[in-house]
């Protein structure tokens, strides 16, 4: 389920700009939709079977049969029907713990970082800067670059002796640490990679929402006083939808994050930088199919427990302009 | 899991699977229809090639290791010499567990090609051989092949499924010879000689006294599993009773031995500085370049060594992780990776796979293996020899075997190597857990491959 797919950041714009939007039209149709409005369409009710196979075929079918996979022994060659053991299992799996504490760990870490930094960037990208097209080009570069190569490149530049980092800060006279290789650093490390190359997605969302800010406060605010009240009694507040649509992000995100720590430290050293769905790609390649199949059914309800009363938080605290 | 050969290199089997047709072994019969045409060529698979002349082109999968195929190159060579109407190709796929996970995505779809290397022993008994190879009991070649080599290759069902494709390997410690004889050290027999060695090399100042290169995690793990051959001093029947789940790590005292060893070496600073960002070329290379008085490692490591530092080749060599008792000073051995047959590969492609399986269980194969490239240890085909001019450190395997005091490893022994045995061991070995603890989260690594592979008594 998650695990193979938890890469395309690339699309996070777009369901950025999204959100809010479908919030909103879920509510409209709430009132107003339903079969009765459907009936009276343009179109006949079959123009809905193209997606809908589609859906059906490569969504719908293999989330049903992972749940039913989750309660058998599973080899690829042969099938058991064991129960709930694999739930039990995974629950005592001794990664699953850190495993845990990491992936919580790790998503705040990276969409706080993501929410503070996005913010003061955007509004700092939205002054009247003299470069500030080309910076903000800078600032969101990394996000088009593949997460594989992020990795792999980080990795090598922070090589406790070889790398770049490490390097440059010997060369000023500092001894870097171990970035990826002491256990009690390396999952700040990946995160901090993390927060580089996808900060730029909160910072153009951020962008969005202080542009769309009407002109009339900013004028408010300069009579009122300097760029802390302009920042502190204007922007913050009335970004609010695009603060929560960046916590919303990369929270979830944070949460399925796998491929660059997988790429930069496969969960290691030892088990210190395993997430939840780290420990749950490991199942699959040990041939535990069944199980590594349970842990994806777990990480989908806890991800759905955690992220809908978010959205129905933060969609109940909407700002209007 | 087990020392992964197949990340290794060398030691990865690829099988090269003949499906077989659906000639039935039991299971059921093969469900994806085999490309081959029907069979053209004559049934009879006994020795003698598929002469008929008809141009045949086998396809055998393998990982993608240099010193792995340019051995199976060997082969190839050797044989299409003997019969040009047969074409064998290449195809390969990337090592460690990504290689397993497409090994048997392939046998399960039934889209392997008609043969296929891979290891012999647990990693083998996960795929279902019973079920999804062609059963070569009943071939010439099993005949030439040393008794302790054949449980390494019998599926649950006594199929003789595979055929040895590279040397035996031993499993130990490789050491710098010029460091030695610089040191005036000699050869430890007991772990507190070989403690005392670290000592005098550490004091030196000049190296590490052992290489640890845990960016590739599976070679964190030789100081627990080269220490089998003392394990087994120790508790003759362990193998069959950890099998058995009646003896697991954490209440035998001489399996957690190999813990506390990686332990020991973080707590007394035997590793080098980088040991956590190091892999395995660069251990090789520190090896190689006198940087590290000891390598715990494979003996396949040393074709590549010898490849990259040609000087090495006399200054590299080989001993037993030592144990308790200098009378009982022994070694690990690996058995060789197999080449095996799925029961997919129907026809005249199953007649030329047989004819070509028992070409590499004999002399003639062994000796096309060594005109690839060289042994790294003694093959298990009776009668095959090493060339005199092997590297030093394959040299120091033979006493081992001539003496018989020498074990399989466990993993040969027993079907059940946990999968997070390297996590494991890097997490001692980086001082992040404790010997006893670490053998406790392996036992419950090991009951999880024991109900996989639902074996009874878990």
């Amino acid at each position: 389920m998650s695990t193979t797919e938890a890469g395309p950041r690339g699309s996070a714009p777009v369901l950025a700009a999204a959100a809010p939007a479908t919030a909103k039209a879920r509510r409209r149709m709430g009132r107003s939709g339903g079969l009765g409005h459907v009936a009276n369409s343009a179109y006949p009710h079959w123009f809905y079977l193209p997606a809908g196979i589609i859906f059906g075929v490569i969504f719908l079918a293999p989330t049903a049969l992972s749940f039913y996979y989750s309660l058998t022994r599973w080899t690829l060659f042969t099938t058991e029907f064991i129960g709930l053991d694999n739930f039990f299992q995974f629950f005592r799996e001794p990664a699953l713990t850190s495993g845990a504490r990491n992936t919580i760990v790790y998503a705040v870490v990276t969409s706080g970082l993501k929410v503070v930094l996005g913010l003061l960037l955007a509004t700092l990208f939205t002054s009247r800067l003299r470069l500030r097209g080309l910076l903000r080009s800078i600032v969101f570069f990394p996000v088009l670059v593949s997460t594989v190569a992020v990795g792999i490149t980080f990795a090598v530049l922070m090589h406790p002796s070889n790398g770049l980092i490490n390097q440059s800060l010997g060369a000023l006279g500092i001894d870097g640490p171990n970035w990826l290789t002491n256990p009690s650093y390396a999952l700040l490390s990946v995160a901090l990679v993390d927060v580089w190359k996808g900060v730029g997605i909160a910072l153009v969302i951020f962008i969005a929402g202080i542009v769309s800010i009407p002109e009339e406060y900013f004028d408010a605010a300069r009579l009122e006083g300097g760029a802390w009240v302009k920042f502190r009694h204007v922007i913050l507040p009335l970004s609010r939808n695009a603060t929560f649509t960046v916590i919303l992000l990369s929270f979830i995100g944070g949460l399925r994050s796998f491929d660059l720590i997988w790429t930069m430290t496969r969960g290691g050293p030892g088990f210190s930088t395993d997430v939840i769905a780290s420990t749950i790609y490991k199942q699959y390649q040990a041939g535990f199919y069944g199980l590594a199949t349970a842990g994806n059914v777990l990480l989908f309800i806890a991800v759905t427990l955690i992220v809908f009363p978010m959205i129905r938080y933060f969609n109940s605290h909407e700002v209007d302009l | 899991m087990s020392i992964r050969a197949t990340r290794l290199g060398s030691l990865a089997a690829v099988t090269t699977l003949v499906a077989a047709c659906s000639g039935g072994f039991g299971g059921a019969s093969s469900a994806t229809a085999p490309t081959e045409a029907p069979s053209a060529a004559v049934p009879s698979e006994a020795a003698s090639p598929s002469t008929a002349e008809a141009p045949v082109t086998l396809n055998w999968y393998v990982d993608d290791n240099n010193v792995t195929q340019a051995r199976l190159q060997g082969l190839i060579d050797a044989y299409t010499k003997l019969h040009p109407n047969v074409t064998i190709s290449i195809e390969t796929h990337p090592g460690g567990t990504d290689g397993d996970n497409l090994v048997k995505t392939r046998l399960s779809t039934g889209d392997m090609p008609d043969l296929f290397y891979y290891n012999s022993g647990s990693l083998l008994q996960a795929l279902n051989p019973a079920d999804t190879l062609v059963d070569l009991k009943d071939q010439p070649f099993v005949a030439n092949l040393q008794e302790s080599y054949l449980p390494t290759v019998t599926a649950p069902n006594g199929a003789i499924v595979g055929v040895p494709t590279e040397g035996s390997l031993g499993g130990g410690i490789l050491y710098n010879m010029t460091i030695y004889s610089d040191l005036g050290l000699s050869v430890p027999k007991t772990w507190a000689e070989f403690e005392a060695n670290n000592q005098k090399i550490k004091d030196a100042g000049k190296a590490a006294p052992v290489c640890g290169t845990f960016a590739d995690t599976w070679t964190s793990q030789l100081f627990v599993l080269a220490d089998y051959y003392n394990v087994q001093v120790a508790n003759p029947t362990f193998a069959a009773d950890y099998t058995a789940n009646k003896a697991h790590y954490a209440d035998t005292p001489a399996a957690q031995t190999g813990f506390a060893h990686l332990q020991e070496a973080f707590d007394k600073g035997w590793w080098q500085k980088d040991f956590g960002a190091d892999k395995f070329e660069v251990g090789q290379q520190k090896l190689a370049e006198g940087k590290c008085g000891h390598y715990p490692m494979l003996t396949f490591a040393v074709g590549t060594i010898v490849e990259n530092y040609p000087d090495a080749k006399d200054k590299i060599g080989f001993f037993g992780q030592p144990g308790t008792d200098a009378a009982t000073n022994g070694a690990t051995i690996w058995m060789p990776a197999a080449t095996y047959i799925p029961k997919t590969t129907t026809g005249a492609q199953l007649d030329a796979a047989k004819a070509f399986v028992n070409f590499i269980g004999t002399v003639d194969g062994c000796n096309a293996m060594t005109a690839g490239v060289a042994p790294s240890g003694p093959y298990v085909v009776k009668g095959c020899t090493l060339p005199d001019d092997v590297p030093q450190a394959i040299k120091d395997i033979q006493p081992y075997i001539d003496g018989g005091n020498n074990s399989p490893a466990l993993e040969f022994l027993s079907p059940i190597k946990g999968p997070s045995l390297e996590n494991i061991t890097t997490a001692v070995g980086s001082g992040q857990t404790k010997a006893d603890d670490a053998a406790k989260q392996y036992d419950q690594d090991v009951e999880k491959q024991a109900k996989q592979l639902g074996l009874p008594g878990w």
